[in-house]
């Protein structure tokens, strides 16, 4: 276990300077997530256009892994539609659960997570923010729009 | 050798202290285990462990039923310890001594079998604002179901609950009074034997969460006429799953068991059940008797080193690593009462407890990192939570150097 596998320049990065940090006002829709053990907390907002997230927001505070989690996704997600994000969802799962999943090419950025599969007991503080996202979508899965 | 040689205090042998318990010898991530998380669980020191396991290899049966040889000895054990538990604390006699599965449970048993038969609506259950989880859920349960109310005396910017907070919050309806002898979180000292004065002025009866006093500090619980003492043994160099409510035999006799079963009986026919005398009444099914030889074999550790002289080194450690720590630039001690256990919560500018916890742990240096089981606390410093270093018996002023070090890792790694 190396701890420059976890502590990435990219994540430190992120941790250091969140992008797309803050509340979407008005939002379409929006969740909160809270890990417990550690007392990380997320809220996430969401401006949909269709089926895309066309923009979203996310603020809180949290340990390193999870803000640079959380500003990753957010990077990542901005602009896809849900069936993507889904897929990324997965991809990103299973980087983080299991110990010799390939990187897939098409995590880009994200694939800087997959150091945190060595700290099982971090892998929580790294998914937080994309069960958040999956809430805030499933909220958004009730007939939204109308127009 | 003279009189004056002799009279001398033996030096604290903290070489062969630490030695005596052999999880300290083995390494993490290729490093020396420096175990600095003694107020979540302490480790065991060989005594205990081969008191259990002489008990599993030699004595195991069940306890008060057989005739046969096995079950006498393991009964035999099992009432040792527990008298061995009421000399730990000073307590009258071993009918208020109920072997629980720790302090948690201890609460839980006051909390029904006292409170719930008591409370009614608007009486008041009185705790601090430095309670662990443990000595508030119980009683939120109780009030819930009584509808008394659950009210908490603050504490000022160093952690401390003075006797003027809690004068000013007692009065003709309070009830139940249940706060911590010291801070899990905070290190804090209660001054409990005042506050057991106050509160039975009031009328109220007293039960004092002792889990994190019984490793740090002679506590006599005569001497503090607290009416209910619950505590641990895992944080006192004992095993998990096993602790102990010291209660007041007059209020334990009126009280009605709180749960059923085998042992907590005399006769039991399908119309009636006559409770067995205390403290079996409070003990039903089958204990946790190895648990009990360990604790007995625990409270026998202290007092061969001497719970003085254990209080003494941890304050001289308590006292070298809160001046190590306070010189890092960013470090912020939370918790700075005037008396405290050797506990020191800290928080460092920029670094996340979290990411902490597991920069130390990649040095081998085992602390805690969360809210400690006290949100409240961390509500009221304003922190989603801390890094927490504990001291035990065996803690080394090296591990305090290791633990400086690793922090200055942290900073690197976060530079």
């Amino acid at each position: 276990m190396d701890l420059k596998d976890l502590y990435r320049e990219v994540i430190l990065d992120h941790n250091r300077s969140p992008r797309l940090f803050g509340r979407l006002e008005p939002a379409d829709s929006s969740a909160d997530g809270h890990n417990p053990l550690c007392g990380d907390r997320l809220h996430l907002s969401l401006r949909m256009e269709g089926d895309r997230v066309a923009d979203l927001r996310f603020e809180g505070k949290g340990c390193a892994i999870s803000v640079a989690s959380a500003s990753l996704m957010c990077e990542a997600v901005k602009g896809k539609p849900r069936a993507e994000i889904a897929h990324l969802f997965e991809e990103v799962h299973e980087v983080l659960t299991k110990h010799d999943a390939p990187i897939p090419d098409d995590l880009g950025k994200l694939a800087a997570l997959s150091g945190v599969r060595e700290f099982p007991m971090r892998v929580k503080c790294a998914s937080l923010s994309w069960h958040t996202l999956n809430a805030a979508l499933a909220h958004d899965a009730a007939p939204v729009k109308t127009e | 050798m003279n009189a004056r040689a002799q009279a001398a205090p033996a030096p604290y042998d903290i070489a062969r202290i630490h030695g005596e318990f052999p999880i300290l010898r083995r390494e993490v991530n290729g490093k020396p285990l420096v175990y600095l998380d003694s107020a979540a669980s302490s480790q065991r020191p060989e005594s205990v462990i081969a008191a259990v396991d002489d008990y599993e290899t030699r004595h195991h049966a069940n306890v008060h039923r057989g005739v046969h040889k096995l079950s006498q000895e393991a009964t035999d054990l099992f009432e040792r310890a527990r008298e061995r538990v009421r000399a730990y604390v000073n307590a009258p006699s071993t009918r208020g001594v109920i072997f629980t599965r720790g302090t948690t449970e201890a609460i839980n048993l006051v909390a029904q079998s006292y409170g719930r038969p008591r409370l009614k609506a608007g009486d008041e259950i009185l705790l601090t604002a430095l309670e662990h989880h443990a000595n508030i859920v119980p009683w939120q349960l109780v009030a819930q179901q009584t509808g008394a109310v659950v009210k908490a005396v603050p504490m000022d910017e160093r952690g401390v609950v003075s006797l003027d907070a809690f004068a000013a919050h007692l009065n003709a309806r309070t009830k139940i009074v249940a706060c911590a002898h010291v801070s899990n979180a905070l290190g804090t000292v209660l001054p409990v034997a005042d506050i057991v004065k106050l509160a039975h002025a009031c009328g109220a009866v007293v039960l004092i969460d002792g889990a994190q006093a019984v490793p740090h500090q002679r506590v006599d619980v005569r001497a503090l006429d607290c009416d209910f003492y619950a505590f641990s043994a895992h944080k006192m160099y004992g095993p998990t799953g096993i602790g102990a409510l010291i209660g007041r035999e007059s209020l334990l006799d009126a009280m009605p068991p709180w749960q059923g079963g085998g042992d907590m009986i005399l006769t039991v026919t399908f119309e009636k059940t006559t409770f067995n005398e205390l403290p079996f009444k409070f003990e039903a099914g089958t204990p946790n008797i190895s648990g009990a030889v360990g604790f007995a074999a625990a409270a026998d550790f202290i007092e061969s080193i001497g719970i003085e002289a254990i209080h003494a080194h941890e304050q001289r450690l308590l006292g070298i690593a809160t001046r190590r720590l306070e010189a890092i630039p960013g470090l912020r001690i939370i918790g700075t009462a005037p008396d405290k256990a050797a506990v020191i919560s800290f928080t460092l500018d920029g670094i996340h407890p979290h990411d902490l916890g597991t920069i130390l742990d990649s040095e081998g240096v085992a602390v805690r990192t969360g809210h400690h089981c006290a949100m409240p606390v961390m509500e009221y410093f304003n922190v989603p939570a801390t890094a927490r270093a504990s001291f035990a018996c065996y803690s080394r002023e090296s591990d305090i150097d290791a633990l400086v070090t690793a922090l200055a890792k942290a900073r690197e790694v976060f530079a």
